[in-house]
């Protein structure tokens, strides 16, 4: 209750976290934090251990070791008081079928103490065409929306996100993305899973890659580049019709060097590009060399 | 506590409001018993001694449809679909969820009982209950102890689709060797010693004093102590194996 009050205080912080289920060494001591108002990525492919993680932080799962605080809490005992300032958006989890979104989220909102407007919620989840709907009616990607109504009709502070957009159409994905970055400019604090790298770099302000139950690397996403390949790529297409590529520290010494051979001759840089290594190079880096790892194969079932 | 119950109260008008838009649920709640009811109540109906067995025997399978049929169906289903994983999630404390479900089931056996006490008073010549308060104790036992064994009967069916077998390879047995069709003074004595060890045997008994044969309250306390039992044993099974989440792969 005391970190509780410290607003200064990390919204969640996990310690050497262990979660096994039998044999199966789902999480292997992970550590992070979640500072307050801001949006946390975990990142990784299918069974890293992702959904493990979040499910011990929602209450849903006891752990096998570590320290687990959330808003000041241990969520393993579930004390109402912390579900009271928590939002959660499961994977995939169903609602009262014969309802309809506005009777959801009207009742729903009677859960907490103070709720926030049943008609600004709808707005804002982008359910004003559908709220007179029955939720079995609904297509996929309004249920979806109707799962962020739920999770964000009781005002919580700290706001659960597990693979919110999987399975969305372009436009979905773009809609609930502007839903996302709606609640951290409200200055809520998200922790959300995923295995999308461009939905990582667009909404997190930290992400941490986690792969066979562990954290292979934390930081913000543009930082996790520099970080560990920090070498600037410059390719085109040379006179034979080949792509060159060279890595450099310093690209406009390089570009100088080669535009200026380019006009000399009189000739063009075909497919001229300057790109930074991107999260997606990290990730892949990061997560291929861990498949050599012995652990990686035991560590498949992550949920 | 007045916001436990406040949360219980708008849980149980969401229940309500659900059951009627789902009309399958509705059907096999009202329509089925009251459609046994009416078939016997025809084939027996030059005699008014098989009809005396009938009306208490469709009432208490009422209570079981009700109450036993009704939630472990709905447990199961609303496991399945994640419902109870995201109401757990929510500060929703469990006893006003449940409380909310039981005061649905409650309030069907209820609606249900009145139209058959109705009807067999009105066709089946059988009178108006002759000890209120016996049919009320017996109603409240019955509805408690068929609830708790629903819920626990959910914990053991492993999903949605096989729950119509698990739940009717139970109910259907139960019924017949219960009496519900018959005097079960008839019934081959093997038959008879099983119905007797089972709850729903005890429950019509007592109904049928109630109802019936206006037998003192006081014949029938071991019927209500075998009910209660079984209660008991639903209770200690409905909370031990609760399970909010689907069951995986």
């Amino acid at each position: 209750m005391i970190a509780a009050m410290d607003s200064s205080a990390p919204a969640i912080l996990v310690r050497d976290l262990n979660k096994s289920y039998g044999n199966v060494h789902a999480v292997r001591g992970i550590d992070f934090e979640v500072a307050r108002g801001e949006v946390f990525g975990l990142l990784g492919p299918n069974g890293a251990g992702k959904t493990t993680t979040v499910e011990v932080l929602e209450g849903y799962r006891t752990r096998t070791s570590g320290i687990v605080s959330v808003l000041g809490h241990d969520p393993a005992s579930r004390p109402r008081a912390l579900r009271e300032r928590v939002g959660i958006v499961l994977q995939d989890s169903g609602v009262y079928r014969h309802a309809t979104v506005r009777e959801l989220v009207a009742h729903w909102a009677g859960f907490y103490p103070a709720p926030r407007d049943v008609d600004e919620v709808i707005e804002l989840a982008g359910l004003r065409a559908s709220e007179d709907v029955l939720a079995r009616r609904l297509s996929g990607g309004q249920a979806r929306r109707l799962d962020f109504a739920l999770a964000l009709v009781g005002d919580p502070e700290l706001i659960f996100l597990d693979e919110p957009t999987t399975g969305f159409d372009p436009a979905a994905r773009r809609a609930a993305w502007e839903t996302i970055r709606a609640l951290a400019e409200l200055g809520k604090t998200v922790l959300l899973t995923t295995h999308y790298l461009d939905e990582a770099q667009a909404l997190c302000d930290r992400v941490a890659i986690v792969k066979g139950g562990r954290i292979l690397a934390v930081g913000a996403p543009a930082q996790l580049g520099v970080g560990t390949a920090s070498r600037y790529r410059v390719s085109w297409r040379d006179d034979d019709g080949e792509i060159v590529t060279r890595e450099t520290d310093d690209p406009t010494a390089l570009l100088h060097q080669l535009t200026s051979a380019a006009l000399a001759r009189g000739v063009g840089l075909a497919d001229l590009s300057v790109s930074r290594p991107s999260l997606e190079d990290v990730y892949l880096e990061l997560t291929t060399e861990a498949v050599a790892g012995p652990e990686a194969i035991e560590g498949k079932r992550g949920r | 506590m007045t916001d436990a119950l406040a949360l219980t109260w708008r849980q149980y008008r969401l229940e309500r409001k659900m059951f009627w838009r789902n009309p399958s649920a509705a059907f096999f709640n009202f329509v089925l018993p009251l459609l046994f009811l009416a078939l016997f109540g025809t084939i027996f109906s030059g005699s008014q001694s098989d009809l005396d067995v009938i009306v208490p025997g469709i009432a208490g399978m009422s209570i079981m449809t009700t109450t036993f049929v009704a939630l472990a169906m709905n447990m199961v289903f609303l496991r399945e679909q994640g419902v109870l994983k995201r109401l757990r999630g929510t500060p929703l404390p469990s006893g006003a969820y449940l409380g909310g479900l039981a005061a649905h089931a409650v309030t069907n056996t209820a609606i249900q009982l009145s139209i058959v006490i109705a009807a067999g008073a009105a066709l089946m010549g059988v009178g108006l209950p002759d000890n209120w308060l016996e049919l009320a104790v017996f109603v409240v036992a019955g509805v408690g102890c068929f609830a708790a064994l629903g819920v626990a009967l959910s914990h053991a069916i492993p999903n949605f689709d096989s729950a119509p077998a698990y739940v009717n390879a139970i109910f259907l047995p139960v019924v017949v060797i219960s009496g519900v069709f018959y005097d079960a003074e008839n019934a081959p004595t093997f038959l008879r010693d099983i119905g007797e060890v089972l709850p729903l045997t005890h429950l019509i008994d007592g109904l049928s004093a109630a109802m019936v044969t206006g037998a003192p309250f006081a014949d029938h306390l071991s019927d209500l102590v075998v009910v209660l039992v079984w209660g008991a044993i639903g209770v200690f099974f409905a909370i031990r194996g609760f399970s909010w989440e689907a069951r995986r792969g």
